[in-house]
């Protein structure tokens, strides 16, 4: 199963409470998904020249001063902005891909989640709403987010396991489905530099779509590419920096539900998670096609 | 001599505050049973399995939009859903009415074995599966592999049809006023009869869709030339 949430806020209304309404979806969406949950909130841009990173650590009491300290002396400066549960957001005066590299080479314990100037993923195994309370979505403020609830099929139930997935800068996945070609497709990724930490069908998604735009591709065309490069079924909701897409195979296995109000787009797998919405009786409601990919930016998707 | 008016109530019950199991005992435990025959039901918000399983002759008003299996295996009573209608609204009926005044998602009237499901929106993809004597109408249009494995009923669609429609039909009937994105595995387009114009007369004005032309409408079918229809298979078990 699997359950899908995303909200972006119109207005500032619905910015200021983000997290705390995609606390509510995802509590919604708990029976599709008991074993973990996660969200990406874009919010509260890195300054100019600094990068955001949200780093997650194994380690139950993480010296995250320490950490900082260590990057301050590679990057010259760095600053812990926040510290949730198992996670941490980290800025640092360097580019994102560099701080990632540097992070990557550090230590075992540590994941960076989320990479670029306004992402910060989230994600732990258990229940949503322990997870919303946890990390104390609430207070998140911000111009768009999307979350999933997991009910694990193809792998482990473990944080590395969990949604939403990088896939580049700014850039995240979730997904409602499973992948039948993700053996095969991860060996062809593994030989084009793409790593991977799981046996997860979803970070070969996530992986494929890193290596399309890596190649040059927009987000639109590495999308189309899934429907002749992925095998199985799915419905996947993306993050992008000013907004987020949705693509649904081409026999729409996998439900998803669409609305629309002047305050808000949001999308659910299912209309109880848009339902707890303000406004919700009023949307504009709608299934997107099988195939065909949906997208919602400030600027059009290209 | 005085005349005492039958004053006749409506059950209201509110989901916000009442279990969906209570309600849908409360209407269950009304079958074969004296007890009230109009329900409205408030903030259903999405949920699943509202109202389903019902085997009375009861109204039931649904007051917003529904999550999954909504009217499911319905049985003699009329269920209105004045909102839209997640995965298999009316899904095996047996009997009755059940009236979507919004869209509804895929699956409608999936295994349909009677009565009449009216849906005034659009129907998502697979509305029809599998049917097997149920009667469906959509106002607006239907998605990819409806009526696939279609065994008898009717669907009706005001609108267009989505690809591959009446995918390995046997002998239900499919009528689309519209454009249609392309038929199944042996799925045709047949002559419009005048006793096919009947029947959509009848089936347009019992989903009270009077400004619908039963003239307009194009009929398909089973070409019957899959396997299952060769007599020579049938010595092979």
């Amino acid at each position: 199963m699997c359950g899908i949430v995303g909200l972006y806020a119109k207005g500032e209304e619905i910015a200021d409470g983000l997290g705390s309404h995609l606390a509510a979806m995802l509590v919604q969406m708990n029976d599709r998904g008991p074993d973990s949950a996660g969200v990406a909130v874009y919010r509260e841009p890195a300054p100019p020249g600094w990068s955001k990173l949200c780093v997650f650590s194994s380690r139950t009491a993480e010296d995250w001063p320490v950490l900082v300290a260590a990057l301050e002396e590679a990057f010259g400066s760095a600053e812990l902005a926040s510290v949730r549960a198992s996670h941490a957001v980290i800025l640092v005066a360097a580019g994102a891909e560099e701080a990632v590299a540097w992070l990557d080479l550090r230590d075992d314990a540590l994941r960076v989640m989320s990479a670029g100037r306004t992402i910060e993923i989230y994600k732990e195994v258990g229940l949503p709403r322990a997870f919303a309370e946890r990390f104390g979505l609430g207070d998140l403020r911000g111009s768009h987010g999307l979350g999933h609830t997991r009910m694990a099929t193809e792998s482990r139930v473990t944080t590395d396991g969990s949604h939403p997935f990088s896939t580049g800068l700014d850039l995240c996945v979730v997904h409602n489905g499973s992948l039948s070609n993700h053996n095969r497709l991860r060996q062809v990724l593994r030989r084009e530099g793409i790593r991977f930490r799981t046996e997860n069908d979803t970070e070969v998604a996530a992986g494929y779509l890193a290596w399309r735009l890596r190649e040059g591709a927009s987000l639109r065309e590495a999308l189309e590419g899934c429907l002749d490069d992925l095998d199985g079924f799915y419905t996947f909701l993306c993050g992008t920096a000013d907004g987020f897409a949705v693509l649904r195979d081409p026999i729409a296995c996998k439900p998803a539900v669409m609305a629309e109000t002047d305050e808000w787009v949001a999308m659910a797998s299912e209309w109880r998670a848009i339902a707890v919405l303000p406004g919700s009786d009023d949307a504009q409601m709608w299934e997107p096609e099988p195939g065909v990919v949906y997208a919602w930016e400030r600027q059009a998707v290209a | 001599m005085s005349v005492t008016a039958a004053v006749e109530t409506v059950e209201t019950v509110d989901l916000a505050t009442t279990p969906l199991r209570e309600l849908n005992q409360r209407l269950h435990d009304l079958a074969g049973r004296p007890g009230p025959t109009r329900w409205r039901i408030l903030h259903p918000n999405g949920a699943h399995a509202v109202a389903c399983g019902l085997d009375a002759e009861l109204e039931v008003e649904i007051e917003g939009h529904v999550g999954y299996y909504a009217a499911g295996m319905n049985k003699r009573a009329t269920v209105r859903i004045h909102g839209n209608a997640g995965t298999g609204v009316a899904e095996n009926m047996m009997s009755g009415r059940v009236v979507v005044d919004g869209g509804a998602s895929q699956s409608a009237g999936a295994t349909g074995r009677g009565g009449l499901l009216v849906v005034h929106g659009s129907a998502a993809a697979r509305c029809g599966i599998s049917m097997k004597g149920i009667d469906i109408v959509v106002r607006g249009d239907v998605g990819h592999l409806s009526a696939f494995m279609a065994q008898t009923g009717t669907l009706v669609v005001c609108g267009d049809a989505g690809d591959a429609l009446g995918d390995s039909i046997y002998e239900a009937r499919v009528y689309v006023a519209g454009a249609v994105n392309g038929l199944g595995a042996d799925c045709v387009e047949k002559e419009l009869r005048e006793e096919h114009v009947d029947q959509l007369r009848l089936l347009l004005a019992a989903a009270e869709l009077d400004d619908v032309d039963p003239t307009g409408f194009r009929r398909y079918g089973s070409a019957r030339e899959l396997y299952t229809f060769k007599v020579d298979n049938a010595g092979s078990y």
